[in-house]
């Protein structure tokens, strides 16, 4: 872990890391109930994990 | 693990997009192809995202110019005035969403308004399907731009 050092990418793909594994979360529990909610929501965590993507690559 | 284990960025960025692959699998897996072409979609962002830090890279040679660079982007006097006045902006609109949610059905709606996240969604991606995948074209196209417009040019 020492060896992020601050480093902005790795910060950023740690979020991403997080966020898949709460997308697949989501996935998962809507598999088992049979609804449809979790896959919207993944859309929409997935459209602000693309948006912080692109405004922390050009920094 | 992985992903945030190596030393380099470049190697992280690879990781990562061969566990968007496999969570696109799981997603196919799990039943909801949707959520898979999505991640699909965001795997090819991850490449182009690959590709541009592969220049990023090199900056691990000169970290601390680069550390004070980004320490004066987000710490400076201006960018916290300015997120503060967009954190009071976004909490106005939240409290004006959750007092008008149950006030008024959704305009423009044929038949009874969709109230719930699941009826949203089956509209969205029945009636509007059209117009939805248009939009989402629309925005990866912005995103593109603005990813290239706010590139840095090479040095000479």
């Amino acid at each position: 872990m020492s060896s992020c050092g601050g480093n902005l990418i790795t910060i950023l793909l740690s979020v991403e890391v997080m966020l898949n594994a709460v997308n697949l979360t989501f996935v998962a529990v809507d598999r088992f109930r049979d609804l449809v909610d979790g896959q919207i929501i993944v859309f929409f965590v997935m459209t602000v994990a693309a948006a912080e993507a692109a405004v922390g690559l050009p920094s | 693990m992985l992903v945030i284990g190596q030393r380099k960025p470049m190697y992280s960025v690879l990781l990562l997009i061969a566990s968007f692959g496999a969570l696109s699998g799981l997603y196919v897996l799990l039943g909801s192809p949707f959520v898979a072409v999505i991640s699909d979609h965001h795997l090819r962002g991850r490449q182009s995202w690959c590709s541009s830090s592969s220049s990023s890279c090199s900056s691990t040679c000169r970290p601390r110019r680069r550390h004070r660079r980004q320490a004066r982007l987000i710490g400076g006097a201006g960018p916290r005035r300015f997120g503060a006045v967009l954190s009071v902006l976004l909490a106005i609109q939240l409290f004006w969403a959750f007092r008008a949610m149950t006030a008024q059905p959704m305009p423009g709606a044929d038949g009874p308004p969709a109230t719930t996240v699941r009826e949203i969604g089956v509209r969205l991606f029945t009636a509007h399907a059209f117009a939805f995948e248009a939009t989402s074209v629309l925005i990866l196209v912005a995103m593109v731009g603005a990813i290239i417009l706010a590139r840095k040019e090479p040095r000479q």
